[in-house]
Order: structure tokens, then sequence, then C-alpha cells
């Protein structure tokens, strides 16, 4: 059995419970033990003061992709968790997107093993939609979540056919689990590269109309709606979205949402001088865009915040933006960027901010944490809320470096984190 | 660093750059125009330097930058299928790069020498309305001139199918025609862009023959405006598509020129790269002699 572990004179938010207040937390046996004040520490504990320090439920992230099999070079299981450790997130689910792709109870299995071998941050597999990610033939559901997926998606591409979305959301319910789908109308957004407005405009490059997202987040709500399926709507970018998830929420559809970081903090000028570090798919879009993602996260139309953290190679994205992948790395700033960018500005409270990173999505894809209630098991994190730093990508935990926030002065960072009562990071 | 004191080290685009430095451009080019007229087209300034043309087919990687390092280079002219190639080339060596159009982003060269035949002909540029017919979604012929006309004070408009008119222009201060008459009846110039034969494959449009019908400069359209409006074409011309050969090869076409002013415009950025003066340009053409 694990040491106990007590965290002794820190700031307690646990949004699970509305819980904003100075207390110990002891972990016994992989659980939450207790929550209050003056806990004594058991025989042999591990006793860490973190007065001046919020102790909450470790972050839970539902979108992050970890490139093994297939790509190691840019990420691992183990890499990626350790990245995710020291970001504060306890959970992570991993896209499907591998090769060859994670589309049967195999492949579920490796990434669970994968996981467990490496003993830092749980990572939990998301099963493919389809068989290779191909829009054709389901993917066998029951056998996938049955080895461990949580969820099922075929993220990287939208499910185009709207018949394949339908079955997989029909399907799903039997399962528990969401089909978590990539919104883009593919022959609307082929070719683009960045947001369809001015910049691109300028800089003479194929823009993504944000009706692009839009035309597939109405087909995705209309059939959860027929279905009674649960959709769960992928990096939102786009201010229509939010009308349409709103709109669809009110009238009780099972429909949730995510939105990165990045998409709540940045806008297509970050593309300026071609900088391949502001591509990624959704594209960045515009300041009303921006401001409608923060104003529905607020509200609670959207869900949660995820990273679509997405590893690639440094000499990948030195091309040309035409020629560079799409995506970031965000597993070890999106807690302070969000932080840095939202509290202090007052678009969210601490507390709310947590709620969107830990509690609901783990109420999102049914997993266990986003909680310190007493016997829930024991995935916390603890933050400095006063530290400040510069984001320096060469210290990354993660196998990649490909990220916008380079040099940015951040406040707010994770001193430790504990998973299943046992501590995979420190700083 | 191989810097000029005026124009910096690369020539990417016209976007960033001040009214005062495109003039100093165009200025420069007039005493070259001579130059192109001769047998040989020598600019002592430039005897001894290294250029290097790169001009891309599909879009390949723009690796090369690396073996650059090793060769000495003082200038590259880089033609690429990729927006932000010249850019992405010039941030990385420190040769001059010239932009000879990069995907649809600029092609300065090409505008620079838009502008110095428009000033030819109407003596000055400011006040003039200039209009851009034709495919502006995917022309960096458009964008380049687009910024240098209303950085010299022009009136700018575009004019085409909706299909080829890219999101947000009217927000660069431009005025948007939806129909070729409009358009003709507001403007002094004419700049006709070249439409690919592969915008009607992606079906941007449904046919060459009614581009034509629809949107096509000929003589009966021109006919109708009450001021002489002078016709401009970057090239290749597709006659009988966006332009008739009539108007093309007419009384008011000053595509000649252009063509002419492209030596001397081109020869004009050499120079001021490579360091040369502006007030010394003139004696700088004629130091074949020494």
């Amino acid at each position: 059995m694990t040491q106990p572990i007590l965290l002794q004179g820190g700031h307690v938010i646990d949004p699970s419970r509305d819980m904003d207040q100075a207390a110990d937390v002891l972990i016994q046996d992989g659980k939450i033990a207790g929550v209050g004040r003056g806990l004594g520490a058991p025989e042999g504990a591990i006793v860490r003061n973190v007065k001046g320090k919020v102790v909450t439920p470790g972050l839970v992230d539902l979108h992050v992709h970890l490139r093994e099999p297939g790509n190691e070079d840019e990420e691992t299981v183990a890499s990626g968790a350790r990245a995710a450790a020291a970001g504060g997130f306890t959970a992570i689910c991993a896209m499907p997107n591998t090769d060859p792709v994670t589309d049967n109870q195999a492949a579920v299995g490796f990434i669970v093993r994968q996981s467990g071998r490496a003993g830092l941050a749980r990572v939990h597999p998301i099963g493919a939609v389809s068989i290779g990610q191909k829009g054709e033939r389901l993917a066998e559901f029951g056998e996938m979540v049955s080895a461990g997926a949580v969820a099922v998606s075929d993220d990287g591409r939208p499910v185009a056919s709207s018949h394949l979305m339908r079955t997989a959301l029909e399907y799903a319910r039997t399962f528990s689990i969401p089909v978590a789908n990539h919104c883009e109308d593919p022959m609307l957004a082929a070719g683009g590269v960045m947001h369809e407005g001015l910049v691109a405009t300028r800089l003479g490059l194929k823009g993504i109309p944000a009706a692009a997202e839009e035309i597939m987040v109405a087909r995705d709500v209309v059939l959860a709606e027929l279905t009674g399926g649960h959709v769960h709507l992928c990096h939102m970018s786009a201010r229509g979205s939010v009308a349409i998830i709103r709109d669809a929420k009110e009238r009780g559809i099972r429909v949730t949402a995510e939105v990165t970081p990045h998409h709540l903090t940045l806008t297509d000028y970050a593309c300026e001088e071609y900088d391949t570090h502001a591509k990624m798919n959704p594209p960045l879009r515009e300041a009303a865009d921006v401001a409608a993602l923060r104003g529905a996260l607020k509200d609670g139309v959207i869900d949660c915040i995820a990273s679509d953290h997405a590893p690639h190679a440094y000499d990948e994205k030195e091309a040309a933006f035409d020629d560079a992948p799409f995506g970031i790395v965000g597993l070890e700033t999106a807690f302070a960027v969000a932080y840095s960018e939202l509290v202090p500005g007052g678009v969210l409270s601490l507390p709310e901010l947590l709620r969107r990173m830990s509690t609901e999505p783990a109420r999102v894809f049914h997993l266990s944490g986003g909680t310190l209630a007493p016997g829930a098991v024991a995935d916390v994190a603890v933050f400095d809320p006063a530290a400040k730093w510069s984001v320096d990508p060469a210290t990354f935990h993660s196998k990649s470096r490909n990220t916008p926030f380079a040099g940015r002065a951040l406040t707010g960072r994770t001193v430790l984190t504990i998973v299943a009562g046992t501590i995979v990071h420190e700083l | 660093m191989t810097a000029s004191p005026t124009l910096g080290k690369d020539l990417t685009g016209l976007e960033h750059m001040t009214p005062e430095q495109i003039r100093l451009i165009l200025d420069t080019a007039e005493p070259f125009k001579e130059v192109s007229e001769r047998p040989i087209k020598k600019v002592p300034a430039l005897r001894g330097k290294t250029i290097v043309n790169l001009f891309f087919e599909a879009s390949t990687r723009t690796r090369i930058s690396f073996e650059f390092e090793a060769m000495r280079i003082d200038m590259v002219v880089i033609r690429h299928p990729s927006s932000g190639a010249a850019e992405f080339l010039g941030n990385r060596i420190d040769s001059n790069v010239i932009n000879a159009g990069d995907g649809k982003h600029e092609h300065p060269t090409q505008a620079l020498l838009d502008l110095l035949t428009i000033r030819d002909k109407h003596g000055k540029i400011e006040g003039l309305k200039v209009c851009l017919v034709g495919d502006v979604l995917h022309s960096r012929v458009a964008r380049s001139n687009l910024w240098g006309l209303t950085k010299l004070g022009a009136e700018v408009a575009v004019c085409g199918p909706w299909t080829l008119m890219p999101r947000g222009i009217e927000d660069l201060g431009v005025k948007v025609f939806g129909r070729i008459e409009e358009a003709i009846e507001w403007a002094d110039v004419l700049n006709v862009l070249r439409l690919q034969l592969e915008r009607m494959e992606k079906g941007f449009i449904p046919s060459l023959r009614e581009y034509y019908r629809v949107f096509g400069v000929t003589p009966e359209r021109l006919e109708r405006s009450p001021r002489a409006i002078t016709i401009m074409h970057p090239g290749p011309m597709n006659r009988g598509v966006e332009i008739d050969s009539r108007v093309a090869d007419g009384p008011h076409s000053i595509i000649l020129d252009q063509v002419t002013n492209g030596v001397a415009v081109r020869m004009a950025v050499l120079y001021l790269l490579a360091g040369g003066r502006a007030e010394l340009a003139d004696a700088a053409k004629r130091g074949g002699g020494e």
C-alpha cells in the first residue's frame, strides 16, 4: 500500500461539493480519507505544508494525442502522461488517431497497459468510431469498452457520413459512452489552413469558414435528438456553434462540448508572419468568437476545457504555413494559460475554472476523479496561484515543443500532482 | 547581414512597406528604363554579385535554406506556391530575398511595375480610381497592387464573381463591384487579372464562356464609359476570356508598357537591395564606361 499523504494548511477548492475554504486533505490507501481542519498525520505519512497553495481535484483532459503507437518520436503514452502530471492533470483521454488506429480491443488494451507501466497520469483510451477511422464501418465499441475505452471518436477526421454518425450514436447508447466528434464539413474546409477571414485574405492563405464547424455541430445536435445518444463536440471554435449548442441544451438534447485554452485566448492574428505554431484545426478565429466561447464556458453551454494536446516534431512545423501540420502541445500550459488569461480578468473565478477542468470533464466521460469527496480516488493537484513563470518549451516533459505560448509570462503553476494516492509530479 | 539602408534586407511584399519606400523604387526605376532598351542590359552596381533564381513548381519544402548557408549567395529571387515562402526563406538566410510571387500572398515587383506604368500614363497615382478585375481570391498580383495603390493614394476597387472574392476584402479599404458594368462606370484604370483554367475545373465558375459573357472586358462595355479607361493586364492573357483582344491591343491598353517597365523595376530593386543609393541610380546605369 502507498504511504498516506497529508496536505496541510492549503486552500481547498472542490467544485464537486462547492467547497472553497482552508482545509487539510488526508489521503490513505489511494483514496481521499478526509478533508477538514486540523487533521492529524497518520504513522509514516508524507506531510506537505501547502499553505498559500490551492488543493483541488486533479485536472482531467478529455482530448489529447499521444502518438503511440506510430510516432513515438513525437510522443509516447509515458511522455504524454509525464507532461500531463506536470500540468496538474491526473487523467487524460487519448484520441485513437494513432498508427495503426486504436480501433479494436487489443489496441485499446495496449494503451491501458502502457499507461499502467508509466504509472503517471492515468491515460484513458478513446476508441475509433469506424475501423481505421475510414468513416465506413463501425468499430467494435463493446469490445473496446471492455478493454478500457471511455468514449469513441474519429477525431482528426470528422464523421462525415450522417448515417454512420447516427448509427454510432445509437449503438453507443448500449455502453453509455459518448461519441466525440471533430465537427467540420470536409468539403467546405477542404484545403483550408486557417480561419477564413481578413487575416487569411491578407496572408493569401486558404481559409476554413466557421460555417464548416457550425454545419456539423447542427447536424450532430439533430442526430443526438433523433437517437437519444450522447454527442460530445470537440474543440469548439466558432460563435455560431455556441448558439446552436445553447439552443440544443435548452431543448434537453444530450450534447456536451469542450473548448481549448488556445481558442479561449488567441485569434487568427496569431497566424501573422506565417507562424506555424498558430496553425491548428479548428483554426483560431476572431475576437467575437473568443468572447462567445468564454461566455459559453462561464454559463456551462460549453462544459469543459480540453487541451487538444497535439505533438509534432520541430522540423515538421519548420515549414511554409501550407505545409506544416495542424496542432500544438498544451498539457503543460493549459492550466496556467487559462488561469492567467481568464481569472484575473473576471471571465471565470478560480473555482469555476477548476470545475471546467476537473469536475465537469470527469462527469462528461463518466470518469472517476474530479472530486475530493471522502472515499473518492485520490487524484489531486496542488497549484501555486502566485507563481510567475515564463513558458520555455525546452523544459517541457512532452517530447514535442510546438506551442504558440513560448516566452509567454504566466501565473499559476502546478507544484504537486497525486494520482491514486501516489505523488507523480512535484516541483 | 546585407540590409539595404533604404529597403531593409528583403523585398517580400508591399503590405509592410512605406509609401516613401515604394516611391523610391519607382523613382530609381526611371533611369533603368533606358538600360532595358540597350542590347546588353547590365547594371554595374551588381557586378560580381551572385544571384540565384529559385522557381519552385510543386510545393517544395524550403529546406534549401540550409544549403545556402554554405554558399556565398548575395541575393535570392524566389517564386513558390506556398504563401509566406519568401518570408520563410528571408528569415533564415543572410542573403537578400526578393519575392517573385508566393502562393496567393504577394507579387511585389509586379505591383511595382504596374504602379510605375500607371504613373507614366497618368502622371500621378494619387486620386486615380483603379479596379482590379477577376480572380482576386487566388491573386497575389491583386494583393500587392491593393497595398501599393492604397499607400500611394489611389482609390481601389475589385470586381469579379463573388466566388472569387476573398472574405473581408472590403475591410481593406476597397470597393467591391459584383458587376463589371459598375466597375467600368467607376474606374479610370482597369487591371484585368488572368483567369486560370483551373478555376473552372474546381467549380468557382461554371465555364470560361460564361465568364467572358458576364465579366469579360469588351469594347462594347467600355464604350459606355464616359472616360477613356486605361487597360492593364499582368499577363499572360487569356484572350477572349477575361479580356477581349480588341481591348488588349486597343489604343488605351498599356500592357506592353508594363512588360518594358518590368525590367526597369526589377533592376531598381536589385540595385537598391545591393546597397545602391537612389540619387546615384542615374550615374550607376552609365557606369558601364568605367
